[in-house]
């Protein structure tokens, strides 16, 4: 499009809209490292047999991700889903024990700790889940739901609690009076503004978010994003972002990790990794994206088949049975036998490819323009 | 199998025609008006895209579309024409013709639309065997090149497994095999790609794309997902509690929308690009189906809304073929019987300028 002028957003400039939507951008104090994740695996057996305790073999989730989440900042974690990002945000709050590896918060690590000593770390981490409908007990009060956690960390008087979570319902914009309804009469954003309520009420500095906005509506969905961002604003909350959508990512984070199979393959501030993607998966992701703009229907990266699976995954880069650069570099040996380690090839964006300097305007566009789609094997009668 | 009715390609009309559709639930709690008086058209070989949020009304469209709707659900009012034929009066029989033969349908969830217990190949050549009037042998046969088709590498293989064997995309395809193994003139595609990750997405869409232009399948295409609409369809209708409210080709509706919850829907979602940047919001949620509103459905989250809006907004023609059930002017101004015009004015006055029901 060559006129701003005529995008609906753009048009929208003077109208009632604009109210609603104050254009300043918002930036966030970001600090030293809050969250050290350090070469965290988590393998989950496969087990069978007579008895069903053999050990038959293992899915390999999380498979040594190693990475540092800023005090202030968001960091986006995206990918398929069986990529990993889910168990690993699990891991991190120690919700799932970790098979090996570690994460220190705030300089100390969690994982040797006893549950005692973890009562108080958790006071700090908290989650929002993604099913807001699954994640909140039907058979107790938005009170007691938000109120359960300031309970069990010491605050025994009702009414200080009652206090408490009128604010908190406040803050996330519910209705102060509906601290007595149940889940079930609540709609699916006011929800997950009940989830939000709930892992604030201990007043974090780290919430994990578990793909926060992906079962709402559109409409329902930028209401959620803007209440993250204004809370984190407000508090100086720290968040990890977990998402597959790229664009919802985008919007939110200051920095992003790209998983695939259970392993980081990319980690770059926001602008590097949108603009010039230097995985090949990464780039696909990007490609697969339906774009908004129905004047500019593209031309695709498709790759091709499904993810493998991860108590099985492909030998050296994970990602070389399904690259496309692979392919047009003539299949080199070394996808297929070497693990591409992250390396900074960028200030600030690690990648762990070993050709990622071909990754270039122009071998993304030879592949576009190449790759048939999806039925490479079959012509079309 | 005779066919008593002929729908195919080449007979009088728009394929799909629907006018003044009424699909309502009659419920313990009182009537639920999921779709009320929808008027669209698919032309022969046109991708038309409905958007909407949950509960808006289009996936009950599309199940009345196929006379899918169970109770107590009811077509009470309106006509489906395919190619002018009226799909409504007819029989269980006669339906069950047009189901599969002329138009066939493809679900959001593919795990819980096939059969687990028969293989993929089982279940296309029974349809194939029973819409085709095929051998057992020619079906499986029809079946394994179906596979191919869509993509499924080693399709004689694949046609021995069972759904569980199978991944989502590989499943979605299976179900598109399915539904385009009798050569239907229309698709009806209900979130077919919801489910799916952004890459399978890809390879999904691309896939319904080449389809499309292989075999001239027209396809309704229901989605909430404003992308995968701006990819694929030529035309847009824009559903709002069981309302058109909005109808034009694809390039109007994103380039100059007219219903302020079109344009409010188009602002709020994030697109690559928008880094850090406040999202515009539609406030409130929408409507309770069993205590709408009078009047504009919704002018509770509209921040254009008016006296007037107290009283239904016409579906009024906004630009060539474009229509908005809004008050605003084409322009977007108040309209000319005035912001505050009470009932007895603006009634007749909505009657002048409606162009649907």
């Amino acid at each position: 499009m060559t006129e701003p002028a005529t995008t609906p957003s753009a048009e929208l400039g003077s109208d009632p809209l604009e109210r609603l939507m104050p254009s300043e951008p918002t930036a966030t104090p970001v600090g030293g490292a809050l969250i050290e994740v350090e070469d965290v695996v988590k393998h989950f057996d496969i087990r069978g047999g007579l008895l069903g305790i053999s050990k038959l073999g293992a899915v390999r989730a999380v498979d040594g991700v190693s990475f540092k989440v800023r005090r202030g900042e968001t960091l986006g974690l995206v990918g398929e889903s069986g990529c990993g990002k889910t168990t690993l945000g699990k891991v991190i709050l120690r919700l799932i024990p970790a098979t090996s590896g570690q994460v220190v918060v705030d300089g100390k690590p969690i994982f040797g700790l006893s549950e005692r000593e973890m009562v108080a770390v958790r006071r700090d981490m908290q989650i929002v889940f993604q099913d807001p409908y699954s994640s909140l007990n039907p058979r107790m009060t938005v009170g007691e739901i938000v109120g359960e956690g300031p309970y069990v960390h010491g605050l025994k008087s009702k009414r200080e609690r009652e206090d408490l979570v009128r604010e908190l319902l406040a803050k996330v914009g519910l209705n102060q009076s509906h601290i007595h309804r149940y889940p079930h009469e609540f709609s699916g954003g006011q929800r997950q503004r009940i989830g939000i309520a709930r892992a604030l009420a201990l007043n974090p500095e780290f919430v994990v978010c578990d793909e926060p906005v992906s079962a709402l509506d559109v409409s329902i969905q930028s209401q959620v994003l803007n209440l993250l961002d204004d809370l984190q604003q407000e508090l100086g909350l720290t968040y990890l972002f977990i998402a597959h959508n790229l664009a919802v990512v985008e919007h939110i984070s200051d920095r992003v990790g790209v998983m695939y199979l259970g392993k980081l393959v990319e980690l770059a501030p926001v602008d590097g990794l949108y603009n010039q993607p230097a995985h090949p998966y990464t780039v696909a992701l990007l490609s697969a994206v339906p774009e908004t703009d129905p004047r500019r229907r593209k031309k695709r990266l498709v790759l091709r088949g499904d993810v493998p699976s991860p108590a099985n995954p492909p030998s050296g880069c994970r990602f070389h049975t399904r690259c496309w650069l692979r392919e047009r570099l003539g299949n080199p040996e070394r996808c297929q036998t070497e693990e591409p380690l992250l390396r900074e090839i960028r200030p600030g964006q690690e990648v762990a490819c070993h050709f990622s300097e071909d990754v270039t305007p122009e071998t993304i566009d030879t592949a576009t323009r190449r790759l048939p789609p999806v039925s490479a094997e079959a012509p079309v009668a | 199998m005779t066919h008593s009715i002929d729908l195919g390609r080449g007979s009088d009309g728009p394929l799909l025609e629907l006018r003044n559709l009424k699909t309502h639930f009659f419920t313990q709690d009182g009537v639920v008006k999921a779709v009320d008086g929808v008027t669209f058209s698919v032309d022969d070989g046109k991708t038309l895209g409905v958007v909407g949020e949950s509960g808006c009304g289009k996936s009950v469209t599309a199940m009345s579309i196929l006379r899918l709707v169970g109770r107590p659900g009811r077509i009470v009012e309106g006509e489906i024409r395919v190619h002018g034929r009226d799909l409504v009066p007819l029989s269980e029989n006669e339906i069950r013709d047009v189901r599969g033969n002329t138009i066939s349908m493809i679900f959001q969830e593919p795990m819980t639309s096939l059969n687990p217990v028969y293989t993929c190949g089982d279940q296309i050549a029974e349809t194939v065997a029973l819409h085709l009037n095929l051998g057992r042998k020619a079906a499986m046969d029809r079946a394994i090149e179906m596979l191919r088709l869509v993509g499924i590498p080693d399709p004689k293989r694949r046609a021995r497994e069972y759904p569980h064997q199978l991944s989502g995309g590989m499943r979605q395809r299976v179900m598109i095999a399915m539904a385009l193994s009798t050569n239907p003139v229309l698709l009806i595609a209900d979130e077919p790609t919801t489910a799916l990750d952004v890459t399978i997405q890809a390879q999904i869409l691309e896939l319904m794309k080449e389809m499309r232009q292989t075999n001239g399948t027209a396809i309704m295409l229901i989605t909430h997902d404003l992308g995968v609409v701006a990819e694929m369809a030529d035309d847009v209708v824009v559903m709002y509690a069981g309302k058109v409210v909005e109808m034009s080709s694809v390039t109007k509706i994103f380039e100059t929308p007219h219903h302020p919850y079109t344009k409010g829907l188009l602002a709020s979602i994030p697109r690559l690009g928008d880094r850090r940047t406040r999202l515009a919001v539609i406030e409130g949620t929408v409507p309770n189906p069993l205590n709408l509103p009078t009047g504009c459905l919704f002018k509770r989250r509209c921040p254009y809304a008016m006296p007037i809006c107290d009283t239904a907004p016409p579906l009024q023609q906004v630009a060539p073929d474009h229509v908005s059930r809004c008050w605003l002017t084409p322009e977007g101004a108040a309209p000319e019987v005035g912001a505050a015009a009470p009932p007895d004015v603006a009634e007749p006055a909505a009657a002048a300028l409606s162009v649907g029901p």
